[in-house]
């Protein structure tokens, strides 16, 4: 009974001592200096795939201090030609903090004439909000603002 | 009941850039509510919205729980002729509606 007692202990000290060793790993580790959320990265490598993207060109307007993220205004526009050769084919809004990383998808082409569409979106906390234009070479454009929320969407008890 | 309200200007010159504005009245619960008992209210979105102009698409959006109740969405679009722009919604629980607009192109 003693002895295996003591097999217990010493293999649960042995234990703690690994796990001790092993927890301490990840505080070594240097996170970028601007951390984004993984999910996000993931849902924008899901859009963008492997290419570039650049800042500039697309124009986030959002307020920059919210009272209620039940019905966020935004409006993106992307600076580009819309002509048959050079146009924006499509328009897309991720978010940080809400249970899911996207906002929106918005396909235009050509015909569009200009590069803007306005929704209404929720914020269940202060946030980033990124939006990414696709353009017709496939290069990729992004714009993003951070936004204070005062009363959060989404997460509220239903009646 | 689900309705739309749609703007679509009457009239406008050949080539001109129209501004075409939707709203669709709609909970957009995101599935992500409970009630107060602790039972997750089921989500019930519209997911994609097309607009058709004389049978072609001219644009087309997905939507997420992000997507602010009644859904309103602010585009552009050239018109070079008269026609009929259709209007759809999708969602969850078979949820489809239509609408339409006509515009006169001078």
């Amino acid at each position: 009974m003693a002895n295996s007692d003591h097999t217990t202990r010493r293999t649960f000290l042995g234990l703690a001592g690994g796990a001790a060793v092993l927890g301490a790993v990840p505080i070594v580790i240097v996170r970028p200096a601007e951390a984004t959320p993984a999910m996000l990265s993931a849902a924008i490598r899901n859009v963008v795939g492997e290419a570039d993207v650049r800042t500039g060109k697309v124009k986030l307007d959002i307020p920059p201090l919210v009272e209620n993220g039940n019905t966020v205004p935004m409006t993106v526009s992307v600076s580009s030609p819309m002509t048959a050769n050079e146009y924006v084919k499509s328009i897309h809004v991720f978010n940080e903090k809400n249970p899911q990383p996207n906002i929106g998808n918005f396909y235009l082409g050509p015909r569009a004439g200009r590069a803007q569409v306005s929704t209404r979106i929720r914020l269940a906390d202060s946030q980033k909000v990124t939006a990414i234009a696709r353009l017709s070479d496939d290069s990729f454009w992004s714009a993003t603002a951070d936004v204070v929320v005062t009363l959060a969407a989404c997460t509220e008890e239903a009646i | 009941m689900p309705s739309a309200l749609i703007n679509v200007p009457a009239k406008a010159k050949r080539g001109d850039v129209i501004e075409i504005k939707t709203l669709m009245s709609h909970i957009m619960e995101t599935g992500y509510r409970h009630t107060v008992s602790g039972e997750v209210v089921p989500r019930d979105i519209i997911t994609s919205f097309a607009c058709r102009f004389n049978g072609t698409e001219v644009f087309r959006a997905d939507f997420y729980p992000a997507v602010a109740a009644n859904p309103f969405l602010t585009f552009f679009t050239t018109v070079t002729e008269s026609g009929r722009f259709e209007f759809e919604w999708i969602g969850d629980k078979g949820f489809s509606e239509t609408a339409s607009a006509s515009i006169t192109v001078e």
